[in-house]
């Protein structure tokens, strides 16, 4: 039987895992270099979203499938981006009232790890 | 009906429509596998949103990553070095994977069974390293699900899970890589094609994938 599978030049994959690898040290370096707030958060989540489009669309083969299934399986995890939006409201409000009612610092500060 | 006929001339339609296969085309192993897959995401997100969601209720301070996952490098302390280890020896298993793949597919069955043996063993020493990285945050840190010694109790217990939980998948997918590896070498799939390689290819990239939202949303963050 002839294969039905996906074939593609090994230059697309190379080059794909050159570009994760860059996209690994740059999310790396946004915390050794301790980039903090907004540029911290842009950074990181373009980078995350970088890596996951690219492991998607080329070595899972994404892009070349045919679009009812890029629909079937793309479409779903919507609801997902739903729910942690909604959690994410329901957080603020949780954490509001911990700090009005109960008296909790807004800004604590962690302990550092024991060290040995 | 104008419109119902421009519907009918799309892809995506049709096949939606189609008495016999929506996934044409598609090996019948692979369509499964994406709906496991589509499955496993709803689940990993579920455990990623309740750690979103206990780490901004808490009131208390969350340990700071860098600081807890950092080690000692030539006498420096380096933050989240075995983190970043382990996450360039995912990306190179994914990279290996992918090469099997393309090999299968050109029917070159000892090159892809060799590169698939390559992506178990690197997986494997992901599962080490985070075996140690369990042990060091236990045994010298006192991390437990419980609480620890640096501020918010979820900490432990968010952590144990999530990574846990995805030790246990890329563990399972080394399992499977063998297995298939074995089967491949043997020739057992020379009739039938190989598109169990990429089948077994795209478990293992999406576990790759998951690392890539835990690295960034709990070791980053």
């Amino acid at each position: 039987m002839a294969d039905t599978g996906q074939q593609h030049p090994i230059s697309v994959y190379f080059w794909i895992w050159a570009l994760l690898f860059v996209f690994s040290a740059a999310s790396y370096m946004v915390d050794y270099l301790a980039f903090q707030g907004y540029l911290r958060w842009t950074l990181i989540i373009i980078f995350m979203m970088l890596k996951a489009g690219f492991i998607v669309a080329i070595f899972m083969h994404m892009r070349w499938e045919r679009v009812a299934l890029i629909t079937a399986v793309l479409v779903p995890p919507g609801a997902l981006l739903v729910l942690v939006g909604l959690m994410a409201m329901e957080s603020d409000y949780t954490w509001l009232t911990r700090v009005v009612f109960f008296g909790a610092d807004p800004a604590p500060v962690p302990l550092p790890p024991p060290s040995h | 009906m104008a419109e119902a006929t421009g519907l009918r001339n799309l892809q995506i339609v049709n096949d939606w429509a189609d008495d016999v296969a929506v996934f044409r085309g598609v090996p019948w192993g692979k369509a499964m596998m994406w709906i496991f897959l589509l499955s496993d995401t709803f689940i990993f997100t579920c455990f990623l949103t309740s750690y979103m969601t206990v780490r901004m209720t808490t009131a208390e301070p969350w340990p700071n990553p860098s600081e807890v996952f950092a080690l000692e490098a030539f006498g420096v302390p380096v933050p989240l070095l075995l983190i970043a280890i382990m996450t360039f020896i995912l990306i190179t298993s994914s990279g290996t994977m992918a090469m099997a793949v393309n090999m299968g597919y050109r029917r070159k069955r000892g090159p892809a069974a060799l590169l698939m043996v390559v992506t178990a063993v690197l997986g494997a020493s992901f599962v080490g390293m985070q075996a140690f990285e369990w042990t060091k945050l236990i045994v010298d840190e006192g991390v437990r699900p419980w609480g620890n010694p640096m501020g918010a109790a979820q900490f432990g217990s968010c952590f144990f899970m999530i990574t846990g939980f995805h030790g246990l998948h890329v563990s399972a997918g080394v399992v499977y890589l063998a297995i298939v590896a074995y089967r491949v070498w043997r020739g057992r799939y020379e009739k039938k094609g190989y598109d169990i390689i990429e089948i077994t290819g795209l478990y293992w990239h999406f576990v790759d994938l998951v690392w890539v939202f835990i690295f960034a949303f709990f070791y980053l963050w």
